[in-house]
């Protein structure tokens, strides 16, 4: 008697919980979504603003813009879900960027998340990207390393190639020169003892080397150098006909104007970031025409050009000649990507590293999780930054070499 | 022992093991606020530790925090974990006694002036070495340390550093600090070794700070001398230290947590705002609790009681 009614009782209470969760239940499963949560955390204050400011802030408005204007991103049903966006303030700390990261994913439960600016906060996020299984894009992150990233963070895109992708091209455009006659294979180059400089002049050595350029005078200088008068005499003293500045934007600006001061006319002008700035354009007027740089876009292409235009209007300024439209395919991507397969992050990821995809850029496809179509170096021609490498790429420039005196 | 201070060291205790046991109830947000808030209860409590009763401000927390971060990063691939916090610890301490040797003779704002240089120092210095020697600046830090368990190193450190502020508070090396900290050429007279006590002092609380960055580093992966050696870890610990009080061992984790939180709510809801008020905060501080909250609280109860408060101590922190 005991030992049944207990057993009722077990079945009572078996019985109400099944009822009781199932009537718990109906109303979530009823409640229809109503808007796709995104969330990203960037540098808005701080050493990393600027760089955010120009490269990736403005497309992540520009296109959340553009989404929600169209009705909100379509889902593979065909309903438009809008974008709600979590924005945070990583104050340029990757301690605050991890944080915010994990708030994003565990706190807000964001459907998808979008990536920091720059390379070194692209892999401070990607542990955290991969722990709770949120496709990575990485549109701003150069890393030779990315093969290796790909094993080991499985949803991880990097789409901004490696230094030696830079260099090896640049090295390319001086011997495709040199074997015409135009320039000698002697190249005075400068690099500033930070990032980007030092990972770029590591690989330009080897990239040199192989291509047989002779490296007739190589020096470093620190961060916050703004007399380069010593180094343009000594380049021009080289008796190079190639001058390169692996430069960050501040000196990119200051060597533009010295160079002039020192009435220093190489044939190939090749500096660092910021050359593809559109300020750069601004302040330097006609005096940049032939000065080589990282990145350039397709001069020919009429999407990037009315990209360009989408940007300007809707955020108020233009965008950069290199990470800016990769940033902004990167979330067209992503966009596809969710209108193909919904909100399963597990299939969305899948999906961008095996679909076609039609971008800004064009037929956009992922290499082992890599982007491997990009420009590797850009020339200012006409008021426009074009892209000059790789020189049999549709699209592509042809360079100027020597480039014009200066009038 | 006392009935009372038996019983704050059982409160001590039962707070401790609350928080120990923090990551399995709550979620794993919460434990990563943890992470941020103990660093820097720790760098806070480490700063005044030294700065406190030496009166000594000292801009120079990012350097062993870059430092700590730096051997973990160079380390983990080839010694074990713990050697590698041990490695750090050194390496920090050689540090802070070849800079204490040269500089704790300096007094007032040089002081202030060299620290901050020292952080500029440090980083150009391995800066210098990336470039010239291995040729990359970024270094990877892949160790397989869960935030739970960087959580309990910070919070073991933590409770390490709160210990030995307390039994420096009242050991006669505390003492001799407070002398310092009032008239150098008195505690000189009295027989105490001055450069001997605060260079004990500014190596102890130096070897805390570079552990805080050791234990911390594995949670960015990738690390470079702007990401480390970032000066603004240096005036939050300093703000927060200020804030909470100096000479009072609670006063800076009452000074952290507060900002801590502050911080972050503000950087969810006013993201753009940050620096402006980061100074605004500085400046009211300064203004308006020179002492920190612990003792201006203590001065308005004191009040209520009736209890003239010892004008001797006022406005000198800084």
């Amino acid at each position: 008697m005991n030992i049944i009614s207990r057993r009722s009782a077990l079945r009572l209470i078996a019985l109400a919980t099944t009822v009781l969760s199932a009537g718990a239940l109906t109303p979530v499963s009823a409640q229809e979504r109503t808007s796709v949560k995104i969330g990203y955390a960037l540098s808005l204050t701080g050493p990393n603003a600027g760089g955010t400011g120009i490269t990736t802030l403005p497309n992540y408005q520009l296109w959340v813009k553009e989404v929600n204007d169209a009705g909100g991103l379509e889902m593979p049903d065909g309903k438009r879900l809008p974008i709600e966006v979590v924005e945070y303030d990583d104050r340029s700390s990757a301690e605050e960027l991890v944080r915010a990261l994990q708030r994003l994913a565990t706190q807000d439960e964001v459907d998808f998340i979008l990536p920091p600016w720059s390379t070194g906060y692209n892999l401070a996020a990607a542990p955290m990207f991969d722990r709770y299984g949120y496709p990575h894009l990485a549109a701003t992150s150069v890393t030779d390393k990315a093969p290796e990233f790909v094993k080991r963070w499985k949803k991880s895109f990097w789409l901004l190639g490696g230094g030696h992708d830079y260099t090896s091209a640049l090295a390319k455009v001086l011997v495709d020169a040199s074997d015409k006659g135009v320039i000698n294979k002697k190249v005075a180059m400068i690099s500033i003892a930070d990032g980007f400089g030092i990972d770029l002049v590591t690989a330009a050595r080897p990239s040199f080397q192989e291509a047989g350029i002779e490296v007739v005078y190589d020096k470093t200088y620190p961060v916050g150098t703004t007399d380069f008068t010593p180094m343009i005499n000594e380049a021009k003293a080289s008796g190079a006909d190639t001058f390169i500045a692996f430069s960050y934007p501040p000196e990119t600006f200051a060597l533009t104007q010295q160079v002039q001061v020192a009435d220093f006319n190489p044939k190939v002008l090749y500096f660092g970031v910021g050359t593809a700035f559109p300020i750069y354009a601004k302040n330097n007027g006609d005096a940049i025409t032939g000065i080589m740089g990282i990145g350039g876009i397709d001069a020919t292409s009429e999407k990037v050009a009315d990209y360009r235009q989408r940007h300007e209007a809707a955020t108020g300024k233009a965008p950069d000649y290199w990470a800016s439209v990769i940033t902004y395919a990167s979330l067209e991507i992503l966009q596809e990507a969710i209108k193909r397969k919904g909100l399963d992050r597990e299939a969305v990821s899948e999906e961008i590293a095996t679909g076609t995809f039609q971008t800004v850029l064009g037929e956009t496809k992922l290499e082992d999780n890599q982007l491997r179509d990009l420009w590797w170096a850009g020339q200012w021609q006409n008021g426009q930054f074009v892209s000059i490498a790789p020189a049999d790429r549709p699209g592509a420039s042809q360079p100027i070499i020597p480039r014009p005196e200066r009038k | 022992m006392t009935l009372k201070s038996f019983g704050s060291v059982l409160f001590f205790l039962v707070v401790l093991a609350a928080l120990a046991f923090l990551p399995f109830y709550a979620g794993e947000y919460v434990v990563t606020l943890m992470i941020g808030m103990t660093g820097y209860v720790v760098l806070a409590t480490a700063w005044a530790l030294f700065s406190g009763p030496t009166r000594y401000i000292s801009l120079a927390t990012v350097a062993f925090f870059g430092i700590g971060a730096y051997t973990v990063s160079v380390l983990s691939e080839t010694l074990p974990y713990v050697l590698v916090l041990l490695a750090a610890a050194l390496v920090g301490l050689v540090v802070a006694l070849v800079v204490g040797l040269a500089t704790l003779r300096l007094a007032g704002v040089y002081f202030v002036i060299f620290s901050f240089g020292l952080a500029e120092l440090v980083r150009q210095l391995v800066t210098w070495y990336e470039v010239n020697i291995t040729g990359t600046l970024g270094r990877y830090i892949f160790l397989p340390v869960t935030s739970d368990g960087i959580y309990w190193q910070l919070l073991a450190l933590a409770a390490a550093t709160l210990l030995f502020s307390w039994a420096i508070g009242r050991s006669r090396l505390g003492l001799a600090l407070k002398v310092i900290g009032d008239d150098e050429v008195v505690a000189s007279h009295c027989g105490i070794n001055i450069a001997g006590v605060k260079l004990a002092l500014f190596s102890v609380s130096a070897v805390i700070i570079t552990l805080v960055g050791a234990i911390q580093a594995p949670r960015w992966t990738y690390i470079e001398p702007s990401m480390v050696f970032n000066p603004t870890t240096s005036f939050l610990t300093l703000i927060m230290a200020l804030l909470g009080g100096v000479d009072r061992l609670w006063g800076p984790l009452l000074g952290a947590i507060p900002l801590f939180l502050l911080f972050e709510w503000l950087s969810a809801n006013f993201p753009n705002h940050y620096p402006i008020i980061l100074g605004l905060i500085f400046i009211a501080i300064v203004f308006v609790l020179p002492n920190g909250v612990l003792a201006a609280a203590e001065r308005i109860f004191s009040k209520r009681r009736g209890v003239t408060v010892p004008a001797a101590n006022q406005g000198g922190a800084l």
